[in-house]
Order: structure tokens, then sequence, then C-alpha cells
């Protein structure tokens, strides 16, 4: 019995946005990673084949963390002293990109000294964001994309309440922006509109929706990406633009990944608990339209990456 | 899929005859698409029209339940491709497969069936097992499952999913007859066997095939044998196959109501061989529109992760999971005990009430009704904010409750405390941390 597989047709697709630059695109890195191109709602190959392949992003910090789960600071040990070492082994673990956060303790050279050192450790793209305070956010991101111009840095994380400056210091040095709105596809349209009004190309925004982790409200931002995607296919301009999401961050701030103690025994083993916690999230993500997925644990970066490849691959 | 007024008329007499009380056939047809009268009102319909009528009112993915003892589990009845469009209604059941021949299965089956796990006030549990007859399909095998499905009846209540052949699946049958359970699964070689088997013991039976084609042309034939439950099960080689074939399967059925594949979907992800892997397929079986999943692995904390997923993709968007606006009591609470402040969105409840519960220390939980969100959500969105909440302390009587008139609000909305001031001006308020891990040692420093 032949079936007519039902296909959609889209007006509409999603931008391609390039984060780096190699030696001879100005700057130094030893790959570029491209995101986005997408015409189907994710995977879906054989309505249209996927363009470029998602990536998976490891976050580091400028200073060792004080209140991650110890099974991360297990994992990564010293290097998370040195945000150079760590970049290497993050590397190892097979992230296509770093993300390295900086602190509030971080002055501005301090913050200057930990880019460059994590950009002569890897060949990666790299992705840097502010401790998250618009005031401290400006004072470290812009001498960071200044002493780093031409590199396409993804600086982040730029909100309604300080995307102003992080952008305008984007423009003037070829830098790209995670531009994050709180689950709503309104509020993300109109930041991307914001951003682009202010003269950055669409092709140097990465939209960030926000995610919730497992148990704590992912099934937001889950439904926010389908819809900010479907949108996007329809041919909404200012939803066609990759996205990313921090499922690391997320997953491990919930206390079934962050605490082994004290907890019901029906949560099973900690550790097998905080793996699955990050790669569930992720997961979950992925198949609803994540392009970038950022994460903390080198297990979950595994997994994830081999779910993407199996999702990647065409009949 | 329904069909239209226009549709329905086109399969009325067209006498306008009168007697199903209105004036016309048409305006009878209209009623009908409205489902505000019920076909049998007119005495003319053909039966190839009633036949027609009757299938467009079924619904797209057909409801599948599979029963015992009580227990049952329900898949299909789905009317969406994507969440937000209305909602997700039948959870896929989890199931975990034990072989006839493992002898460790008494013990693997009585883990598996007395797990349970509380998330935001929600008891969860598996759902059922799939018992599967390993080995060929001598005698031996086809009575080792009927004696497995003994075994698993001694411990466990739960629907089940009989895995064999035509030989070795009528003992597992006959070990569980009178219930309704799933068998599993006909093929090109043997529909015909299984049909029979599923048609005796009104079994709901899996079909598999390599191809949509393939598939499709089995459920026509098995219908024909006066078969209707059944379930696909999609084969595929990796994450991107099965995704294609499950969203296709669904389309299908939603998008061009066909029938030969409007069945739920079951998926096997133990099947990979690779537990890590397994968890990975089976978290895309729950957000991509499988109605039943077999895992070959129980561990709690990964029982536990899909068991939330599951929750979290199948929760209505319109309705966020929320309690009962109130004063609860935690640790039995006396007059001295405090009195903590926050919102009744299910997420942020059971967080602080957990903490508090955890530490021993009793407290009165004043849950305001800021309509299922956050804290955070609720302050943005003006559903919790100091009216709100000096409504809700005094409409619960805290006043009766406690000897001191104080109450301690969530750091996050330190913000509210001078309004709240001005609406309760003989109370006393505190901010607390804005975590509610940091909760039990405020409450034992500072309160
Ligand atoms: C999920 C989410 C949503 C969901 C709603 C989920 C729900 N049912 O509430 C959706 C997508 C619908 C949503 C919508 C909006 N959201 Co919203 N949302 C979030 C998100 C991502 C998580 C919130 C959450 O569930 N937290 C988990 C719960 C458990 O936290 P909690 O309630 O605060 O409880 C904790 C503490 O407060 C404490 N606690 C609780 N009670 C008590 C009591 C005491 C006594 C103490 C001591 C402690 C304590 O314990 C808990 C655990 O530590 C946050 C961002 C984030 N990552 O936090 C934004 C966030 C809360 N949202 C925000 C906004 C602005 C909105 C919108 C107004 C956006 C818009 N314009 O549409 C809307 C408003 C809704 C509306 N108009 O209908 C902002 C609020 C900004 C601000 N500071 O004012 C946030 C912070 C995002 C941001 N960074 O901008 N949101
Ligand atoms: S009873 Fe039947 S034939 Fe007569 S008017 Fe009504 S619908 Fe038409």
């Amino acid at each position: 019995m032949p079936i007519e597989i039902p296909k959609d047709k889209w007006p509409g697709s999603v931008r391609k946005v390039t984060v780096g630059a190699t030696a001879a695109e100005g700057g130094t890195r030893a790959k570029t990673v491209t995101v986005g191109g997408q015409t189907t709602m994710p995977y879906l190959q054989y309505e249209a084949l996927t363009p470029n392949t998602p990536v998976v992003a490891i976050e580091i910090k400028s200073r060792k963390p004080e209140d991650w789960s110890p099974l991360l600071v297990e994992t990564w040990g010293d290097a998370m002293s040195d945000p150079a070492q760590w970049a290497k082994k993050a590397e190892e673990a097979g992230a296509d990109l770093i993300v390295l956060a900086l602190t509030l303790e971080d002055s501005a050279d301090d913050a200057v000294n930990a880019v460059k050192s994590v950009l002569s450790a890897t060949g990666l793209p790299l992705i840097v964001w502010g401790p998250g305070q618009a005031e401290k956010d400006n004072d470290l991101l812009v001498p960071v994309a200044e002493a780093t111009k031409g590199e396409k840095i993804m600086l982040g994380i730029c909100e309604d309440k300080n995307y102003r400056t992080i952008v305008a210091t984007a423009m003037a040095n070829g830098h790209l922006v995670q531009a994050r709105t709180p689950m709503d596809v309104n509020l993300a349209k109109q930041l991307n509109i914001l951003i682009t009004d202010m003269g950055l190309p669409a092709d140097r925004i990465v939209m960030d929706p926000t995610t919730g982790a497992l148990g704590y409200g992912i099934e937001y931002g889950y439904s926010v990406m389908e819809r900010l995607r479907l949108a996007a296919l329809q041919g909404d301009a200012m939803t066609q633009l990759p996205m990313m999401v921090t499922p690391g961050f997320e997953a491990w701030k919930a206390k079934e990944s962050k605490v082994g103690e004290g907890v019901p025994e029906a949560w099973g083993d900690w550790a097998a608990r905080g793996i699955h916690w990050e790669t569930l999230t992720a997961v979950a993500l992925v198949e609803s339209g994540a392009d970038l997925i950022v994460l903390r644990h080198p297990e979950s970066v595994k997994r994830v990456k081999e779910a993407i490849a199996e999702l990647m691959v065409t009949a | 899929m329904a069909l239209s007024g226009i549709q329905i008329y086109k399969l009325l007499p067209h006498t306008n005859c009168k007697e199903c009380g209105f004036p016309t056939c048409l305006a009878f047809a209209m009623k009908l698409a409205a489902k505000q009268v019920e076909l049998s009102a007119c005495p003319y319909v053909s039966e190839e029209s009633k036949k027609q009528l009757a299938e467009s009112a079924a619904p797209p993915v057909r409801l599948i339940s599979l029963k015992a003892n009580g227990t049952e589990v329900k898949a299909g009845n789905e009317v969406v491709m994507f969440r937000h469009e209305k909602t997700f209604y039948n959870k896929p059941g989890l199931f975990v497969r034990v072989k006839a021949s493992d002898a460790d299965i008494s013990r693997k089956v009585a883990e598996a069936d007395a797990y349970t796990v509380n998330y935001v006030g929600m008891d969860f549990t598996i759902d059922g097992f799939a018992v599967e007859a390993d080995g060929d399909a001598s005698t031996s095998s086809a009575q080792s499952l009927g004696a497995a499905v003994k075994t698993v009846r001694s411990i466990s209540k739960r629907p089940l999913i009989l895995i064999g052949d035509p030989a070795t699946l009528p003992a597992g049958l006959e070990a569980c007859s009178g219930e309704a359970p799933m068998i599993y699964a006909a093929d090109n070689s043997n529909w015909e066997a299984m049909a029979e088997l599923a048609a005796k013991y009104k079994a709901a039976l899996v079909v598999k095939g390599e191809s949509l084609e393939e598939l499709a042309e089995l459920t026509q034939k098995i219908q024909a044998k006066g078969v209707e439950d059944m379930v696909l099960d999609l084969g595929g080689k990796n994450m991107g196959e099965w995704l294609s074939r499950s969203t296709q399967v669904r389309r299908l059925a939603l998008k061009a109501n066909f029938r030969a594949l409007g069945y739920p979907v079951i998926a096997f992800p133990g099947n990979v061989g690779d537990p890590a892997r397994e968890s990975v397929y089976a978290a895309q079986a729950i957000a991509k529109y499988a109605g039943f999943v077999v895992l070959d692995t129980f561990a709690p904390e990964l029982a536990y992760a899909l068991l939330v997923l599951r929750e979290n993709i199948y929760t209505d968007p319109q309705k966020p999971i929320q309690v009962l606006p109130g004063i609860y009591e935690i640790n039995n609470p006396t007059a001295d005990s405090p009195a903590l402040v926050t919102t009744n969105f299910s997420i942020t409840y059971f967080s602080v009430a957990n903490e508090v519960e955890g530490s021993g220390q009793p407290a009165w939980l004043i849950v305001t009704d800021a309509e299922g969100m956050s804290v955070l959500t609720a302050w943005a969105a003006g559903k919790f904010d100091a009216e709100r909440i000096a409504k809700a302390v005094k409409e619960f009587d805290l006043a009766s409750k406690i000897s001191k008139k104080r109450i301690v609000l969530p750091g996050h909305v330190a913000v509210l405390s001078g309004e709240l001031e001005e609406e309760l001006p003989d109370w006393e308020i505190r901010v607390g941390p804005r975590e509610a891990v940091d909760l039990p040692a405020f409450m034992k420093q500072a309160l």
C-alpha cells in the first residue's frame, strides 16, 4: 500500500550563524562552528536535511566555583582553578565550543587574562558570559571584547536590562551576542528587534529562550522553543535565529543533581542521577530545536553528542 | 478527524422528511457535526453512511487500554503534534522487560513493582512488565513463559506485555487469562496466528514492520480478522529514523485521518543494548509520541528521571501543576511556630515544604493563590503582591493560629515588605532567604 507521507512546506528558514574566526578570517581559532539553517522542525530528515549539526559547549569558569555540585568538582578536579587547563580538558571531553563564565570577583584585567589564556589553550570558538549583573557585565565584557577583536566570540548574556553596551561592543569588535529572554515568544522577538535595531546583523545573534531543568519547568522552555521554531519556519524574521540553551546550568542547580545526602531513597544513585538529570534535560531540548547546548559534565556531553549524531543520520 | 456539517450532509438521504425533528437534512447534519444530536434520530441513514460516520467519530489515534486486576494503562487518543497546541493526554506507559529464563526474575520484578517516587506531591510508579519468552519456540520455552507469567503475577498486579511467538504465547496468555494484556508481535510471517491469539484472549496486538507501508498493510489485514486493538512497533535503526517514523505516523493519523496507522506506538529503548543510550532513547520516545515504552534497565534514578520527564511533557500547558491555596501545617506547628508565605505553584510549594519538613522544624505555610505561578513569575505578573498576601493572611485567619503576628516572605520578593507593612499594619514582616535550601538555617537562627 503506497502511503503519501504528509510533508510540511515551510516558507521560512533559520539563519546560519558562525561562531569563532580562523586566522584566515581575522581570528586565531583552529575551527569555527556554524549552527542554524534548518528548513524543517528538528531532525525531520525526510522532509529536508538538517544542514548543520547542533553543537555542545562546555561551561567553565574564570575561578573555581564554590557552589557547584561535588560531582562536578570531583570530575574536573584541579583544572577548575585554572581556566586554561579546564578549557583543555573540556576540549578533550568533546566540547565543540567553550563557554567561559566570568565572576563578580574578576577585575577587568582578570577577565581579559582569563579569556586570553583560554584562547591560547584551545582552538575552539569561545562564548564569554558576564557575571550576570548589568553593571559588572559591562565592566568586564567591554574590555574582553576589545582585547579579542575579530575572534567572533559570542558575548552574553544579553537580557533586556543589559543588552545595549554588550551589543555595542560586539558590533565594534566583530563579535556575536547571546540574547536571552524568559520563556516567552514575544519577548524573544522583541529583544531580537531591539538588538538588530542597534545595527548588529541578525546573523550575529543566537537566541536563548531560557530553560528550566527537568522537573523544574522544562516544559515551558520546551514548548517555547517549539513555538519559536514554528514561527521561524512560518516566516517570522525575528524568530529565525538559532537557539541555545543552558541545561547544564539549570540541571546542576536542581537538588537531584546537586545533593547526595538526605534525599529520598527512590531517587537512586546520586552520580548516575546527576548525569541523567543533565542529559535528559538536554535531550528533550535537542528534540525541541536547540542548536547549541551548554553542558557541564563530560559524560552528559558524550551522551548528548551521540544522540545528536544519531538524529543527524540520514537514511 | 471529525467530519464537517457539509461532509455529513453528503451522507444523509437528502429528502428533508423532517422526522429527525429538523426542517432539513442539512440542519440535522449541522447539529450532528456539533455533536448536539444522535445519528439514530434519522431513521433513513444507509448502513454504509452509518459506518463512515462512526469511523469519522473515532479518535484519530485509537485508545488502547491494558488491564489487569484493577490496574490500567492507556495510550492513544492524542489530538495534537505539539503540546502547546492543546495538550498530550495519555502518558506513555513505562514497562520493564524481564526474560522468562532469567533466574533472577522474582527479585527484578519485586524491585521494580515496589518502586514509588514522589514528585511535587504525586506518587509515580512504573506501569507494568513485559515478559519475554526467550530461547526457541520449543515446548520448554513455551512452558517457561507460562511459569514466568505466574511468577510475575504472584508479585505484581500491573498490566503485562507478553513477548513471544504463536507457539510460546498461549501458555503465557493462559497464565493471565481474563486480563487485557498485550502480545508482541505480529509481522509478515505470523500475523494470522497472532491475530487469532489476540482475538481469542482479547489481547492488544503489537504489529511490527520495517516500513510504514508494510505496517499499514498488516494492520488492515489484521483488522479484517476482527482485531481492533493494535499498537505499532516502528523499528528504526537509530534515533533519527525512529523520530521520523513516529512523526510520520502521528501526522498521518491526525492530518490525513489515515486509519491504517491510527494506533499508539511502542518503543523498546533497551534494544540499543547500552543503559546510557537506553535512557536517551527513552527520553526521545516520551517526548515524541510513544504510547508504551519498554525498558530493559530498571534503576531508581533512571525511573525517577523518566517519570518526571513524562509528567512534564504531559502537563496541560493551560494549567500549571498547582496546590490548593490555604494554610499548610508542617511538622505539627504550635502557636509559637513561624508562618512562612509562598505561592501555590506545585514546584514552589514542594521545594519549600520539603526543606522545612526535612529539617524537622515546625512551621505554618501560607500558600497564596498566585494562579499556579512561581514566586518571581507571579510577582512579575502581578499575582503575588502585598494585597494578595494580606488577603490570604486574613482569609485563612492566620491570626487565630499563632501567638506572634509575624510572617516571613521569600527573599526574592523582599521589595514587597514595605507595602505589606501598610496592608497588615499590626504584623511584623520578615524577609527570609532567597532559596528554600537556606530556610532551615534561617529558621533556627533568626526566628
Ligand atoms: C518557568 C518560568 C516561567 C513560566 C511560569 C512557570 C510558573 N508556573 O510559574 C512562564 C513561561 C509561564 C513564565 C512567564 C513569565 N515570566 Co517567568 N520564569 C520562569 C523561570 C524560568 C523559572 C521559575 C521557576 O519555576 N522557578 C522555580 C521555583 C521553585 O522557584 P520559586 O518559586 O522562586 O521558589 C524558590 C524560592 O523563591 C524559594 N521560596 C519560595 N517560597 C518561599 C517562601 C519563603 C518564606 C522563603 C524564605 C523562600 C521561598 O524557594 C524556592 C526554591 O529555592 C524564571 C527564571 C529562573 N530560571 O528562575 C523566570 C522568571 C521568574 N520569569 C520572569 C518573567 C518576567 C516572566 C513574565 C512576566 C514574562 C512575560 N512578560 O511574559 C511572565 C509572567 C507570567 C504571566 N504574565 O502570565 C522573570 C522575573 C523577573 C523579575 N525578577 O521580576 C524571571 C526571573 C526570568 C528573568 N530572569 O527575567 N515564567
Ligand atoms: S430524518 Fe433523516 S432524511 Fe429526514 S430530514 Fe432528518 S436527516 Fe433528512
